[in-house]
């Protein structure tokens, strides 16, 4: 074999910065050439995909508006991520989070308290914790698997919500749609303008992010889970508790998750109904690994999967594609992203052979 | 006479070092050549190269007068090469001559394969049941399996890579016979060591490296251990200065009666566990890796937590329902044998590693790090013991085994620990590092504190320890004065003789 993947002495910080540019450069090359096979014109499927939704307000609007959950969710899930624990049910934590936000909107008595909103925050964030927490009572008391619980705790809450709007909470002069009531004003995020839909929960966001990054950089208790990702025998050997890591790992990205169900019930929904996320909870992994793992690289991770969901309507619309040359296309990028992620910490070397 | 095996200017680089750089050396049919140097030299690269595992970058290799272009091992077998690796490739679910079976090309019957396996075992004196599950079988009879699988394809060249390292004193005599046996039936034996005696007791020839070069060919009958330890340092080892010790009258760690299950089906029980250890001196453990050591360190560390409080005492506190936090707190240091993974995070930077047991040093405020107090701890234990890096900024596993063994070491001595356990301290570190780590060991016991090293190396137990314990099968003997036992009175009690009447057939 005359080439050999080999580990990096260290990682590579021209690679690090590198990857993002040579995964659009293959992805350009490669998804030309599959347009041209298919007819099409490569200039304008890719105008249409990746500039053109940015080329209207209402469309950067929708951009930051489908960015700002993903970017919600991904940096609650990189902390536990980070410590080895899989959150694969952040989808369940933010319905869960967007049931408790939207019963206290509903009926809390005074409908048009200021403290309806903030009430509504601690809700959905307490919700979306405590649905995580029973997979870190398990966890951690009877060794389960926490990626089969997370997951199978989604589908429990998917069906919760859909008894809650088939049936009880279901708004009776509503046409019998499965949906609520409108919630009250109070209880909605004022928008920045009333032409679109971006609204000021994406400070939200903003905040998360930077306390995700304090959290996981410079605090002891991120350190500690780090190391117990790591090398979980480094974290025995220094005394950490693997508990703790599973305990905050699964709390603070339930918490995360059930804040971005509230934000998008209190945003642009409005209303609890059968169809509240178009699965932002499985999509956040992906946005969590594009950033690898950092909250920074998360904003970009989520900026560009917000870019391709759109992108992906754009040509459906404009150019009736179908929806699968979409889903390739995604799929193309992300590959190429991931792939040349791992040449920041692998490379491959030439193996001379020269025995005479 | 042809060589049996000639190398002509090998050269191989891995990213960063130079492993092997222009070396000749040539084997006689009959001959038992020693490839001697100290860990990092650049043996076992070598020999990857001369059965093909790993190929070099330039250079010949030459068999029976023939020019061995690119090879494999497949290669190197048909050409009569047969190596025994440090780590056995063993599997323990099924029996020795299954595993023998695996390795053998052609058809033959099971049972045939087992007498000639009889055969061989009792031609060199390798006494080995071929029906036996290989899990059962102590780590001396597993290497005569690998050495049997060897022989029964009549090598002209056999490759044995530190084969002493797992073995007992009297198992390597035994080792060594079957050894000069086969010489003289014209086999010959490439034999890597850094032990000077063993080397001096059985080959004809030596070749020595350092640094990935030659640097002397000797005989190692006619020459002295300094002449040949000058070859493989390159300068006479610093004397190391050993002052009496004081101890202080009560023990700072004393393990009462100390059980503990094992964790999996291959670990070790230990049982009924009674060590004491005062300040002002060292105490060492010794025996055959795999008979509780590992199970001990974790149990007197606080990795696994003892049944009762009341098994471990720490300058009079039970602490054995603490983990290893906790007792860090009391007092205790410990520098476990793996560096990478355990002792240090590979990927992270030495002033993060600082931070894994330093972190009490005000390297936290309000839960927050602080990232300078751990960059100048990290700055203190470079300058302070001599590491070789880059700087605090240097990740962990860019720095050799010595370098990280000493800054583990220092950043568990600059704690002040009142107690400090170590876990095979010299494992793959070089012969000048070792004597640093020595004494530095040396001078923390005589400064007052108890050291605990646990070590399969019996010459570095007799060179620093005062009194020295003895592992086998999970059970701890009486301790012994070192001046008053000999390497043979441990060697006995290793192979678990303490508990039977008289001596057994050493293994």
């Amino acid at each position: 074999m005359p080439y050999k993947i080999e580990l990096r002495a260290e990682p590579s910080r021209r690679m690090a910065i590198a990857a993002p540019l040579v995964a659009t450069g293959a992805t350009l090359i490669v998804s030309t050439v599959f347009f041209l096979i298919l007819g099409l014109d490569p200039f304008l499927t890719l105008y249409t995909f990746f500039i053109h939704p940015l080329t209207s307000m209402n469309g950067v609007s929708e951009w930051l508006l489908k960015a700002s959950p993903l970017i919600l969710i991904a940096c609650g899930l990189a902390i536990g991520f980070r410590a080895n624990v899989w959150n694969i049910g952040a989808e369940g934590q933010l319905i869960i989070g967007a049931i408790a936000a939207s019963g206290i909107g509903l009926f809390f008595p005074w409908q048009d308290s200021v403290l309806l909103l903030p009430m509504m925050v601690i809700g959905g964030m307490l919700g979306g914790a405590l649905w995580a927490a029973i997979a870190a009572f398990l966890k951690d008391r009877m060794n389960t698997n926490e990626i089969l619980v997370t997951l199978m705790l989604t589908y429990v809450a998917s069906l919760l919500l859909s008894y809650l709007v088939h049936g009880p909470w279901r708004d009776p002069n509503g046409f019998n749609f499965p949906q609520t009531a409108l919630l009250p004003y109070a209880a909605t995020f004022e928008l920045f303008d009333y032409s679109y839909r971006l609204n000021t929960s994406i400070f939200f966001t903003a905040v998360v992010v930077v306390l995700a990054w304090v959290f996981m950089e410079r605090s002891f208790l991120g350190y500690k889970m780090s190391v117990g990702g790591i090398s979980p025998a480094a974290s025995k050997y220094a005394g950490f508790s693997a508990s703790a890591s599973i305990w905050v790992g699964l709390l603070i990205s339930g918490a995360t998750a059930g804040l971005a169900g509230m934000t998008e019930l209190a945003g642009p929904l409005g209303q609890l109904s059968s169809q509240i996320s178009p699965g932002y909870g499985f999509a956040a992994i992906i946005v969590a690994f594009i950033g690898r793992l950092n909250a920074f690289g998360i904003v970009l991770g989520g900026l560009l999967l917000s870019l391709l969901y759109l992108g992906g309507e754009t040509v459906q619309l404009k150019l009736g594609l179908p929806s699968s040359i979409a889903l390739i296309f995604q799929g193309m990028l992300l590959f190429f992203l991931l792939a040349s992620n791992f040449f920041i910490n692998f490379h491959i070397r030439k193996i001379e052979v020269k025995v005479h | 006479m042809t060589p049996r095996l000639e190398l002509r200017g090998i050269y191989k680089s891995y990213p960063g070092v130079i492993a092997n750089e222009n070396i000749s050396l040539s084997v006689l049919p009959g001959e038992i050549h020693a490839v001697l140097g100290e860990n990092g030299a650049g043996k076992s690269t070598l020999m990857k190269i001369i059965y093909g595992a790993s190929p070099a970058d330039q250079g010949e290799i030459i068999c029976d007068g023939k020019v061995v272009g690119e090879h494999g091992p497949a290669v190197s077998r048909q050409l009569g090469i047969e190596m025994v690796y440090q780590h056995f490739a063993l599997f323990e679910s099924i029996t020795v001559v299954e595993n023998i079976a695996l390795s053998m090309p052609g058809k033959f019957e099971l049972d045939d394969l087992g007498k000639k396996v009889l055969g061989v075992s009792e031609k060199y004196g390798l006494p080995i049941d071929p029906t036996r599950l290989v899990i059962s079988l102590s780590v001396g009879e597993r290497q005569r399996v690998e050495i049997v699988r060897c022989l029964l394809r009549n090598p002209k060249l056999l490759i044995l890579d530190e084969p002493t390292s797992v073995l007992t004193p009297q198992a390597v005599q035994i080792l060594f016979k079957t050894l000069r046996k086969l010489a003289k039936d014209g086999c010959s034996i490439l034999y890597i060591s850094h032990k000077l005696d063993e080397v001096r007791d059985l080959c004809h020839s030596a070749t020595v490296l350092r640094g990935g070069r030659v640097t002397g060919k000797a005989d190692p009958r006619q020459s002295t251990s300094i002449e040949l330890a000058r070859m493989m340092v390159g300068n006479d080892l610093p004397k190391m200065t050993v002052t009496p010790s004081e101890k202080t009258a009560v023990p700072m760690i004393k393990l009462d009666s100390l059980n503990l299950d094992p964790e999996d089906i291959v670990g070790t029980a230990l049982k009924n566990i009674n060590l004491e250890a005062f300040g002002g001196e060292i105490v060492g453990i010794a025996g055959v890796s795999g008979n509780g050591q590992k199970e001990l360190g974790a149990a007197v560390s606080g990795e696994r937590v003892a049944n009762n409080a009341a098994e471990i005492i720490i300058d009079g506190e039970a602490v054995g329902k603490l983990n290893a936090g906790a007792r860090r707190k009391l007092g205790l240091g410990f520098v476990p044998e793996e560096r990478l993974g355990r002792g240090a995070i590979p990927p992270y930077e030495l002033s993060e590693n600082a931070i894994l047991t330093a972190h009490p040093q005000g390297m936290v405020k309000r839960g927050m790090l602080k990232r300078y107090k751990a960059r100048e701890f990290a700055k203190k234990v470079i300058t302070r013991f001599s590491v070789k890096a880059n700087g605090p900024d240097a990740l962990a596993h860019s720095l050799s085994g010595g370098n990280l063994q000493k800054f583990i070491m220092g950043r568990e001595i600059e704690l002040s620990p009142k107690v400090l356990l170590v876990s095979q301290p010299t494992w793959g570190v070089d012969v000048g590092a070792a004597n640093y780590i020595w004494q530095t060991l040396i001078d923390l016991s005589r400064s007052g504190k108890a050291v605990i090293i646990i070590s399969e190396e019996l010459d570095e137990l007799f060179e620093i320890c005062d009194r020295i314990y003895v592992m086998a099968e999970g059970e701890l003997s009486q301790s012994l004065n070192r001046a008053e036992t000999s390497v043979e009175e441990v060697g006995l009690l290793m192979t678990g003789v303490h508990k039977t009447e008289g001596p057994r057939d050493a293994v």
